[in-house]
């Protein structure tokens, strides 16, 4: 299944001007530089699996199928066209001919063939390939001529076109492999632990509206630097051109400073929650785990946090509260009928009598009289969250709930929520690189690693978690974008009720793009920043930077 | 007593008394969250003004301070003790005795502490009262902050060895551990106080550190530490430099103890 990531206080951003428009600077060229946050871990696209990686794949990598960052369309690439068969197994691409790869080998369907074949080897472990695992079998892959390709899949594969936004098409003769590419760019330096240079791939295929070749940059200059604070000082320095991935913090400083470079492309992706541990063997009491199994508690809890007061004191506004597993920023698969997440602490209540919990004075207790009080657990150092755990704190405690808050280690918290099951609420976020419900599998499956609140399940323990699990299931077999949507618009609502995950807010997508930067249109999608790269470029003012 | 340590004794016994009162003095508790006016500026209501979630940012100063003027002394106290027998003994003693000492201190600064105190944090349990929590923390650093200190006082021990007044009190009949009590120590005692006092702020930013661990003062409960966190936001700094009240009571408060306590020793 496609990657969903929990991650540590860190990640999201984006932006949206409207004003992508045509490049209008009087001379192209230039190199553009920024920050990378950690290390590539591969230069082979197929293996890709963070962020830093997945930014080499990005701007190197040729694909046969673009996804529109800004419109979320799908766009031809390396293909001119495709046609997916009616039972979903099959695709069919008719190929750009003449193309050739950054060091001059001619690209054919053979290289497709190729790369299909390396990409679904089970020997390679490829994260990008497990995407297309649909069913028990061998994909094929024919070649009727030069510039078509035939892929066949064991079993229906669900958005099977948009998968391919994900696969950088390799070299079958190039002696160079994996660095032979048909992207934008191609890697002309590593210096590890420093720097990559990629320069202008001269053999790109894309040209712009007068007919100039693209990209219009001459490089592009990576720096890896893991410091938020010193990348954030190199910007204003005017040493990187951009940031892609700001937090609220950091975007209010450079707006207030100078409010062109900092963009707010509106609500993303990512989703912040918490959700209670529901695992039956976890070391904590038996009533506890009552509370938590208790479709009542858990909404009872969510009606009590004011999540708007989330939004506008620890993210200063630049975040929405959430409704559910779909941003609204994915406008095709997000559930509109949802309704909005209500503060009620008076309905909470009433709910919560419901359930058997009585308020005692400023104590609530349940049915056998104890105090009901829980820890939630967090990543140590990410202030917004630990902002969020004192804020839902004082919420809760307007129902006589005590809360605790205990800020972990990234590596002990994901111990505990992953092996030794031993805590008892949990916030953290969730970046969710793929706008496809396929994606999130390895969620709602009552079997699945990141089922966090009981995962891993032998079979479903609840009758509405065996429904997620048949919903998903039809909507990853269905080739019918109606149908799936439908089965996926249920399974958003089944979690709305049952809030397994309590969500709290979606943060926006905010980045900094130095003026000097021509043609960027920041989007909510991955990367936000620089997805158009091929048409960005340098203004007529060289020096770098937003300040001098 | 000069008027200069009247003046530090009166304000540490104002400060002591106004945390102490701090409950039935300060109209608001320091977890009360005014969600209207996060990071407000000083007014009437909020003399300091409002932190990032709207706290009173006084009532979090005070009890903040009776957090760690009340645990960083008692840990810095634990940990000169420690420092104070080990150094002293082995100062005095020499031979073997010094070496394993030292040697034991080398081991003990090139271990991977924090790597202990990961697993310490693994180790107990989620639901550690909070004021608990504080104290294990405190007690940590008392138990694991001795090292440098013990260089220190061992070299300086090794200078009395040989004195004449040391020859004296050995020629007496005097045993190794009353030359210890009453004629070493007493000679290093200025020195005791120095680490002692040089280790009380060492260890209020330490717990402000262990808190990012999960152990230490952990929210909503302020410490001076965990209050001096937000100073890594200069620019809310810059348009809110009453926050640097924390570290301003900090330096008078290690003044004033400075003042009051050791002088007399130090003038020696």
């Amino acid at each position: 299944m496609r990657r969903v990531w929990i991650v540590l206080a860190l990640t999201f951003v984006s932006c949206w001007p409207a004003f992508a428009g045509p490049q209008t600077a009087d001379h192209s060229g230039g190199e553009l530089h920024f920050c990378l946050r950690g290390e590539p871990k591969t230069f082979n696209p197929l293996l890709v699996e963070e962020t830093s990686s997945e930014t080499i794949r990005y701007l190197t990598g040729g694909v046969l199928i673009r996804l529109n960052r800004q419109t979320q369309a799908l766009e031809p690439g390396l293909a001119t066209s495709w046609k997916v068969s009616a039972d979903g197994r099959t695709i069919k691409f008719h190929l750009r001919t003449g193309l050739h790869f950054s060091d001059g080998t001619p690209f054919t369907s053979e290289d497709v063939a190729y790369t299909m074949k390396a990409l679904m080897d089970p020997q390679l472990h490829s994260p990008t390939g497990d995407s297309f695992r649909s069913g028990e079998g061998q994909v094929t892959v024919q070649t009727p001529s030069a510039d078509s390709v035939v892929v066949t899949f064991p079993a229906p594969v669900a958005g099977l076109e948009r998968l391919f936004d994900q696969v950088a098409i390799l070299s079958a003769h190039s002696p160079k492999k994996e660095m032979a590419v048909l992207g934008p760019f191609y890697v002309a330096d590593y210096a590890p632990g420093s720097s990559i240079l990629l320069r202008r791939n001269t053999n790109y295929w894309k040209k712009d509206k007068e007919g100039k070749p693209l990209p219009y940059l001459d490089s592009i200059r990576l720096d890896i630097q893991r410091n938020r604070d010193i990348e954030l000082l190199r910007f204003r320095r005017g040493e990187i051109h951009l940031i892609d991935v700001l937090d609220a913090e950091y975007f209010d400083r450079l707006q207030k400073e100078t409010p062109a470079v900092a963009h707010d492309a509106g609500t993303g992706l990512d989703s912040e929650f918490v959700w209670f541990n529901q695992v039956p063997t976890a070391p904590f009491a038996e009533n506890k785990k009552a509370w938590f199994r208790s479709t009542e508690f858990r909404k009872a809890i969510s009606m009590a946090i004011n999540r708007d007061d989330l939004s506008r004191i620890v993210f200063g506004g630049h975040a929405r509260p959430a409704f559910g597993p779909v941003s609204p920023a994915n406008h095709f698969w997000f559930n509109s009928s949802l309704p909005a997440p209500q503060y009620d602490s008076a309905a909470a209540l009433r709910l919560l009598a419901q359930a058997g919990f009585r308020l005692e004075g400023s104590m609530l207790r349940d049915s056998s009289g104890n105090r009901v009080e829980f820890t939630v657990i967090t990543n140590s150092g990410n202030k917004s969250r630990e902002q969020m755990v004192a804020m839902i704190e004082q919420d809760l405690s307007q129902i006589g709930i005590k809360v605790n808050l205990v800020t972990l280690d990234f590596p002990s918290l994901i111990e505990r929520i992953t092996r030794t099951y031993d805590y008892e609420a949990c916030l953290l976020g969730l970046v969710n690189t793929d706008l496809d419900p396929n994606s999130q599998m390895n969620v709602w499956l009552s079997s699945a690693e990141n089922h966090q609140w009981n995962p891993k399940q032998s079979k479903p323990a609840t009758a509405w978690e065996a429904e997620l699990d048949r919903l998903m299931h039809a909507q990853a077999s269905a080739t019918s974008d109606k149908k799936r949507k439908a089965d996926w618009d249920r399974v958003q609502q089944i979690v709305a009720e049952q809030q397994p995950f309590i969500y709290l807010v979606n943060k926006d997508a905010m980045s900094a793009v130095s003026p000097a930067v021509v043609g960027s249109a920041p989007s909510v999608l991955d990367p936000h920043a620089f997805w158009n790269a091929e048409v960005l470029r340098l203004g007529a003012d060289p020096a770098l930077g937003a300040q001098k | 007593m000069t008027p200069l340590q009247k003046v530090a004794a009166s304000f540490l016994c104002a400060l002591f008394a106004l945390i102490v009162l701090a409950t039935f003095l300060l109209p608001a508790h320091y977890a009360r969250q005014f969600r209207d006016i996060p990071n407000a500026g000083p007014s009437s209501a909020h003399p300091l003004g409002t932190d990032a979630l709207g706290r009173d940012f006084l009532a979090r100063l005070l009890y903040g301070t009776r957090v760690s003027l009340l645990l960083a002394p008692a840990a810095a106290l634990l940990a000169t003790l420690i420092a104070a027998v080990l150094g002293s003994a082995a100062g005095l003693l020499g031979g073997w005795f010094e070496r394993i000492v030292l040697a034991a201190t080398d081991l003990s600064l090139a271990l991977p502490w924090l790597f202990l105190l990961l697993v310490v944090r693994a180790m107990l349990p989620l639901d550690v009262p909070p004021l608990v929590s504080v104290v294990i923390a405190f007690l940590m650093m008392g138990l694991l902050g001795w090292q440098a200190s013990v260089r220190v006082i061992c070299a300086a021990a090794r200078g009395v060895r040989d004195s004449d007044f040391l020859l004296l009190a050995r020629s007496s009949g005097c045993r190794p551990a009353r030359l210890l009590v009453r004629h070493v120590a007493p000679n290093l005692r200025p020195l005791f106080y120095a680490q002692f006092f040089i280790s009380i702020p060492l260890f209020i930013l330490t717990e402000a550190n262990l808190s990012i661990l999960g152990l230490g003062v952990m929210e909503p409960m302020p410490s001076w530490g965990n209050l001096m966190r937000g100073f890594e936001d200069f620019s809310t700094l810059s348009t809110n430099p009453w926050r640097l009240t924390p570290l301003v009571l900090l330096v008078i408060v290690v003044m004033c103890f400075h003042l009051v306590l050791p002088s007399q020793e130090v003038a020696q």
